[in-house]
């Protein structure tokens, strides 16, 4: 009987086959059969697009998807596709970003990176791979115009002594193009690497229309200080617009290629204040050297250049460093990769971090001890339900 | 006219059907094979971010007390600047920490167990374990001074997972017939596992001192065949996307490879978010992971995480 029920249609279809044979009707046999692969093609196309909707709901195990959905995307479209990248399907899926996400809005950076023909593969490459994406608007500064990678190309010449050069130039360039599109404008090498959600933190309780900018600070030489080229330095907006009139004005000129000195020395000149970089806790955020040197004790010997020019008491081992760091140096191509790994992908789940940066308004308030009284708060909580 | 629209729409029904019953089929048979998710499948994979969010508050903070790692780091003289950097660094977020050194070493606390050999060393320290910490502790982490562990992920790996179950886990490696896990990126065993382990070790038949015929075997491959024999298999630690959780090369290493295989996809090809292990670390190197993995991070990213883990007391490193 299963047999019989079974054969309902294709049995009937070799009847019909056989009859179309005997009657040598080749018309109905070529419209049925291509009936049959209408058919087929739109049942076969209605299943496919059942089927993708439940593929899409499973989690896919592919190793290495860089087109992975991410989940927060669609809450952002004003962003531009700027803060869109690395977006990996399931360990990202539970981040929250929208704190990073308002301050990107609020706190507009351009970054200018200042690099070389000969560079661009091999340094600046690496640098727009990583954290130059997360800039509001990104920058690269050459002796020559590469349309390409693209890099701006300015009127000066490659070498240690046309440094200060480029950078009037670089400022200039940025002045006279970009001005409004940013409140804060920062210089980088192309072997800095630069956290921006941790600069917009620093640079957020500060108004662009002051005078100032921030870096690390050094001593020497300028009263008030001046910032290391290498560890980067943001110049508010209105330090940008003193800082390009004064060389018209003939305020600053280009007094010497050593241009971080030099460019201290001018923003005294016109009042730009020389900021505290430090995070609450008192600890530095702009480092002139990697991660390495800093952390460990005994690495940078005593007798090193700089013991004597950091601006505020230099400190080695863990208190070196910010949680909240803003920027690292002599940072090489393998070390951009470990530091992206390091700040936006691995973590240690369920951690509460010992430094809570949003406690505390001034260094002398934060504390250990304050924040060992939060964690024993907590641990109390847990050990009583 | 007639004959032919009739043929028409005939051959559609026919070519209709066809259709259904091979996708139904094709769709069944292909269901059928992702239910077999046992015990001996030997991939091992975390515990998917929902299911963990659907506990309860006062499921979570039992869990977050609950899980408890017992930490063996196998020391010899020769490496007592890696022996220094674990110790102020990784190993005091174990529950608890122990080294145990080939030889008595007055620098630093340790359990001295007489014997360079490896394996020796191996055996002696699980049966020390077992005997000492078998009520205390479900979960077991050996590691070498080379190795950095970040015990948060790897207690969020083991949430889900049943400690009376014999759990052998960590990065895997193929040899021949032999399934077993590297020591390089550290090996976890569940109390299961241990307690098998224990009865086995005294088997001087099958699970001897001097493993091998002619020359020795490493220390990793003989407790894989030791456990094999109680019925104990090794299984690869994978995330949700199927990265390797232990790893037995150094962040760097893997990003140096990274950067030569996928050039354009470095940091996504290069390793998982849930990372537990690295190893072929130096000392500095310790202390640079300790910074980037428990305190450098992003302003304005936050996680919606189901336990909690406090900071260790006496350290400032984390």
């Amino acid at each position: 009987m299963s047999v019989g029920a079974t054969c309902v249609y294709p049995c009937e279809g070799v009847h019909y086959l056989q009859e179309m044979a005997s009657s040598k009707s080749l018309m109905n046999l070529l419209t049925f059969t291509f009936g049959s692969a209408i058919g087929f093609f739109v049942c076969y196309l209605l299943f496919s697009i059942i089927l993708e909707e439940q593929v899409k709901i499973q989690p896919h195990f592919l190793h290495n998807d860089p087109h992975g959905q991410h989940s927060s995307d669609t809450d952002s479209n004003q962003l531009q596709g700027q803060m869109n990248f690395n977006a990996d399907f399931g360990q990202h899926k539970d981040e929250n970003k929208n704190i990073a996400e308002g301050l990107y809005q609020k706190v507009k950076i351009l970054c200018w990176v200042m690099t070389g023909p000969q560079n661009l593969e091999k340094k600046a490459r690496h640098v727009k791979a990583t954290w130059a994406q997360r800039c509001n608007k990104i920058l690269f500064m050459s002796s020559e115009e590469n349309k390409d990678f693209p890099t701006v190309g300015l009127e000066a010449k490659e070498g240690r002594d046309q440094l200060y050069w480029k950078t009037i130039k670089a400022f200039q360039y940025v002045h006279d193009h970009y001005f409004d599109d940013a409140d804060w404008f920062m210089k980088a090498d192309d072997d800095t690497y630069v956290i921006l959600d941790n600069l917009r933190w620093l640079l957020s309780k500060y108004s662009p229309e002051q005078p100032i900018y921030f870096g690390r600070r050094f001593k020497p030489y300028v009263k008030q200080g001046y910032m290391s080229g290498g560890a980067g330095y943001v110049l508010s907006k209105e330090a940008l617009k003193r800082f390009v009139a004064a060389f018209k004005t003939k305020k600053c000129s280009h007094s010497s290629s050593i241009e971080d000195l030099a460019l201290g020395k001018c923003m005294e000149i016109i009042n730009v204040e020389a900021g505290d970089s430090r995070d609450t806790s008192g600890r530095e955020t702009f480092h002139p050297f990697v991660p390495e040197h800093h952390l460990v004790r005994g690495y940078l010997p005593k007798t090193f250049w700089y013991w004597n020019y950091n601006y505020y008491p230099a400190v080695e081992g863990p208190g070196c460093c910010s949680d909240l760091a803003v920027s690292f140096h002599y940072v090489d191509s393998m070390t951009m990769y470990q530091l992206e790994y390091l700040i936006y992908h691995l973590r240690p789940y369920g951690y509460l971090y010992r430094y809570n940066p949003d406690l505390a308004t001034n260094p002398e308030e934060q504390s250990k001890n304050e924040a060992l009284e939060d964690n024993q708060k907590l641990k109390q909580k847990v050990t009583e339900s | 006219m007639m004959s032919e629209s009739s043929s028409f729409v005939k051959g559609m029904v026919l070519g209709g059907v066809f259709c259904m019953l091979v996708t139904l089929l094709g769709h069944m048979k292909v269901g059928h094979g992702t239910k077999g998710h046992r015990h001996e499948h030997h991939h091992i994979q975390a515990p998917n971010k929902e299911d963990v969010l659907n506990l309860s508050e006062g499921e979570r903070m039992e869990l977050s007390k609950s899980i408890r790692v017992y930490c063996i780091i196998l020391v010899k003289p020769k490496d007592l600047g890696h022996w220094a950097a674990v110790r102020e660094t990784w190993s005091k977020h174990c529950d608890k920490v122990e080294f145990y050194s080939s030889e008595n070493i007055k620098v630093f606390d340790s359990v001295s167990l007489n014997t360079n050999d490896m394996w020796v060393m191996m055996r002696k320290a699980y049966k020390i374990t077992y005997e000492r910490y078998k009520d205390e502790f479900s979960w077991f982490f050996l590691a070498y001074p080379t190795t950095f562990a970040i015990i948060e992920n790897l207690k969020y790996f083991l949430l889900k997972k049943d400690p009376s179950q014999p759990f052998y886990i960590g990065h895997t490696v193929k040899s021949g017939d032999l399934e077993y896990v590297d020591g390089e990126g550290g090996i976890v065993l569940s109390i299961e596992s241990l307690r098998r382990f224990s009865r086995i070790v005294e088997d001087s038949d099958r699970c001897p001192e001097q493993g091998g015929m002619i020359w020795k075997l490493a220390e990793d491959k003989q407790l894989a065949i030791c456990l094999k024999y109680t019925g104990v298999f090794a299984e690869n630690a994978e995330d949700s996307e199927g990265k390797d959780v232990f790893n037995t090369k150094s962040v760097n290493a893997l990003i140096k490879e990274a950067m030569s295989t996928h050039p354009q996809q470095v940091v996504d090809g290069c390793c998982s978010d849930m990372a537990i292990t690295f190893s072929g670390l130096a000392p500095n190197h310790m202390h640079v992971m300790m910074y980037g993995v428990y305190r450098l991070r992003p302003y304005g990213h936050t996680y919606n995480d189901a336990l909690v883990f406090l900071p260790p007391p006496g350290s400032d490193n984390d």
